[in-house]
């Protein structure tokens, strides 16, 4: 999709100083670098305005905490409350564990999804590698917790199924079914955002200005429902592998 | 009207079959022109025919959806619940063909003929 791409602001200054350094110490590793001025790509630039925006945010807000909330403390506590309550109706009780993954791939999603609407950004997620990562943390940590919890024989024994006799039909369905779960992860979570970013583009092209902003009052809610969906799944992922046969 | 949809159906498989023969006729010329011809007609068309079945399965949900609502009120969260999550499952697959449909547009053509 090289065609859709223009340089955008941020970016060109972010590699202009980031991009110097970067390469020189590639140079020292002995990669090559074709373009030493474009080194870092727009998406991994957006990426990391994101994560400076949540450490910022929630990091510096979360401080000094009082037991009369201020209005800032009360958005964060509806927030957190919001996310366990959640892994709670889906997990159980003991799922609250889960909070930590689960909340900062929500909320790292619903802001990669939003800054695509501000003039001179772009969405991370509009690029397919941010999503993938997203889905493969979520692929591993899932795996990470059913094996920490049944032990590695028994985490296997969930894939045979419960009939023995049945099992070499069950493992290949089960193997396949596994990792299509990434496949179908990343590409919903890529198709919504590229396809909203490809529309608001049509639309701007045919009249700008005026035209694109009840697609863009769209886009805020696909954003939010996009990081909702992968929320619900991650977590209904990570209870169907810690869940105890019973 | 079950029936009608059959009948359509197989109608659509026959006529498919019977006019595989007649394309494959200009099977050794074909060229850049009629490969890309025919990559935007299939890409709108399969577009198209996702959006349609896509928009009936999320119909029928809705409108269940809000049956189980107004008979009902007090399970109204979980309904609306069940409803997001599905109609985002619905959603992906139009999405995966809206995806398959770009891929279809913009790989370079002339790269691999």
């Amino acid at each position: 999709m090289e065609e859709f791409e223009h340089s955008l602001f941020i970016v060109e200054l972010f590699n202009k100083i980031f991009s110097p350094p970067l390469a020189y110490l590639l140079n020292l590793i002995g990669i090559e670098v074709a373009h030493p001025d474009k080194l870092i790509p727009p998406h991994v630039v957006m990426s990391i305005i994101v994560m400076i925006v949540l450490i910022i945010f929630f990091g510096l807000s979360s401080r000094k905490l009082k037991i009369f909330p201020s209005p800032l403390q009360n958005i964060l506590e509806l927030i957190i409350e919001g996310f366990e309550s959640l892994l709670v109706d889906i997990i159980g009780e003991e799922g609250k564990k889960f909070l930590p993954l689960i909340g900062t791939l929500g909320l790292f999603i619903f802001f990669s999804n939003i800054l695509g609407l501000i003039p001179g950004f772009m969405s991370p997620t509009s690029n397919l590698n941010v999503p993938v990562g997203c889905a493969l943390v979520a692929f591993i940590y899932y795996h990470w917790q059913g094996v920490k919890k049944h032990g590695f024989v028994g985490y296997l024994k969930h894939f045979a199924g419960p009939i023995p006799w049945l099992a070499p039909l069950i493992i290949p369905i089960e193997i396949i079914s596994h990792f299509s779960r990434p496949l179908s992860l990343s590409l919903r979570l890529f198709g919504n955002i590229f396809g909203e970013e490809l529309l608001i583009l049509i639309i701007a092209s045919l009249f700008p200005f005026i035209l694109p902003l009840p697609f863009m009052t769209l886009a805020i809610f696909t954003g939010l429902v996009q990081a909702f969906v992968f929320v619900v799944l991650t977590a209904i992922y990570i209870a169907g592998a810690v869940a105890s046969e019973h | 009207m079950r029936k009608v949809y059959k009948s359509f159906f197989i109608l659509s498989i026959l006529v498919f079959i019977f006019t595989t023969p007649l394309l494959a006729e200009n099977e050794g010329k074909i060229d850049k022109t009629t490969l890309f011809k025919w990559s935007i007609i299939i890409g709108g068309g399969a577009l198209g025919l996702a959006a349609c079945v896509g928009a009936y399965a999320q119909s029928r949900a809705i409108s269940k959806a809000c049956d189980g609502i107004s008979r009902n009120p007090g399970a109204a969260s979980h309904i609306r619940f069940a409803l997001i999550f599905g109609l985002v499952l619905i959603e992906t697959l139009v999405i995966y063909v809206l995806l398959v449909a770009i891929i279809i547009f913009f790989v370079k053509w002339g790269k691999y003929i």
